[in-house]
């Protein structure tokens, strides 16, 4: 099994060199620690920040310089501040090469859930209605099953939906995913994990093709 | 014409109950803090909110719904504040969630005279329901409309007593787009100077959007998330 720092790692490795990328609230923050060394990455804050730098130290500080998750950062050579409607017309207009995002629940058809459960939590979708209804490339990170053990991998939502058949890639705990147009198709598996508990752990549709790789951390 | 008036109590002269204000920020960075406490202060009730957040229990937005002032919020992220949660919960609150672009352009488009548009951020979600969607090259969008307020509050770092305005950092976010779309736009600054003194290359909103300005007192500048690094 992967920790939420191996998720990470395991996505960054989806980085190239010159893109753009947003990342969502969760373990998406944590891809930023695992960037190549020597590769040109520039993330982008929906709040109005290309060029998202480090946390701060306590001399850098600065209320007024925050992410979207409302953490103190700061910037870097060439960083850029703007309002919001530019920040999500980069969104809108596909200028975002990777959008990482967390998710409640994802259906074998790359739908996705993360912004409310009915009658329990109501905390809105903040940026990630726009990003899943525009980006090219969504992956998602999030554990494989919920703290009931209950799949998150679904045939269909039970959450109310974010975005449709917008995710192409998940990484989980467990696996890494690609969704295609026949469902969930796996393609590695973290150490020490069978395909028989991918299997069993996913309640929407799963394709196994041939032999599985291990996951490289 | 002068704009500048003395203080946020001077400023939200005119604001009465029932009226729908727009209010800067992007969590508690760059909100208005001067007139929300003169807001609560003046006990004015069921207002119509249009900001991303709504602050947290004892600070921002949350001042306002704690004292019961806040009819409605449109927001797009309201997760900071158990007394929000309370109160949607309970009805005494009606709120609309929004994703944040379509928030952000509703606001844009409300400045730029732009009645309405078509997004594609909603679409097949709660969002788009009772709005009318249309397939441009093969992708289907939702139409959104322009807001309508009857005041923008906006924070600004610099300002001058033209009512030019220059944001810092991140503390910029709505708050410029909500300068534009305002019936009357409200000011608050932490450095007012003279006509002359802003540098016309660098400034974010032009005067002609502002109705009053002032500088504002005792910025406390709460951190949501204070992450240092090591």
């Amino acid at each position: 099994m992967l920790t939420k720092e191996q998720i990470a790692k395991r996505i960054a490795q989806e980085l190239k060199d010159g893109y753009y990328v947003n990342l969502g609230i969760g373990i998406p923050t944590l891809v930023a620690n695992y960037v190549p060394e020597g590769m040109d990455v520039t993330l982008q804050s929906e709040n109005g920040l290309l060029g998202m730098g480090p946390f701060p130290t306590e001399e850098e500080l600065d209320a007024d310089l925050i992410n979207a998750g409302k953490q103190t950062v700061t910037t870097l050579p060439g960083s850029v501040f703007f309002d919001s409607a530019t920040s999500f017309a980069m969104i809108r207009s596909g200028r975002v090469d990777l959008t990482v995002l967390g998710a409640m629940e994802v259906n074998d058809k790359g739908d996705i859930a993360n912004w409310k459960i009915p009658g329990k939590m109501v905390k809105g979708m903040g940026g990630a209605m726009d990003l899943v209804a525009s980006a090219q490339n969504i992956i998602v990170a999030m554990q494989h099953t919920n703290r009931d053990g209950e799949s998150k991998l679904l045939k269909e939502l039970s959450l109310p939906v974010t975005g449709l058949g917008c995710v192409k890639k998940i990484v989980t705990n467990l696996c890494v995913m690609d969704v295609t147009a026949s469902g969930f198709e796996l393609k590695e598996l973290a150490p020490g994990v069978s395909i028989e508990d991918v299997k069993a752990a996913t309640e929407g549709k799963l394709i196994v093709n041939g032999k599985i790789p291990e996951i490289e951390v | 014409m002068n704009k500048v008036v003395q203080n946020a109590e001077e400023a939200i002269i005119g604001i009465r109950s029932g009226m729908t204000l727009m209010l800067g920020g992007f969590g508690l960075c760059g909100i208005p803090e001067n007139t929300i406490g003169a807001l609560v202060a003046s006990g004015v009730k069921d207002l119509t909110c249009i900001s991303n957040n709504a602050g947290v229990d004892d600070f921002g937005i949350g001042l306002l719904l704690k004292g019961k002032q806040v009819k409605k919020m449109i927001s797009s992220y309201v997760g900071e504040n158990a007394e929000f949660e309370r109160q949607l919960l309970s009805g005494e609150l009606e709120v609309e969630l929004l994703p944040q672009g379509t928030l952000a352009e509703r606001c844009r488009a409300a400045g730029a005279g732009i009645p309405a548009f078509f997004t594609p951020a909603g679409y097949g979600t709660e969002v788009a329901y009772g709005k009318e969607v249309r397939i441009f090259d093969g992708k289907n969008y939702i139409l959104e409309h322009a807001f309508k307020s009857d005041y923008a509050i906006v924070k600004a770092w610099k300002g001058d007593t033209d009512g030019n305005l220059i944001f810092k950092a991140t503390a910029r976010n709505f708050n410029p787009l909500m300068a534009m779309a305002g019936k009357v736009t409200i000011a608050e600054v932490e450095e007012l100077v003279q006509p002359g003194e802003l540098d016309p290359n660098s400034i974010h909103t032009p005067s002609i959007f502002v109705n009053k300005i002032f500088q504002g007192v005792n910025y406390e500048k709460r951190i949501e998330q204070r992450t240092i690094s090591a």
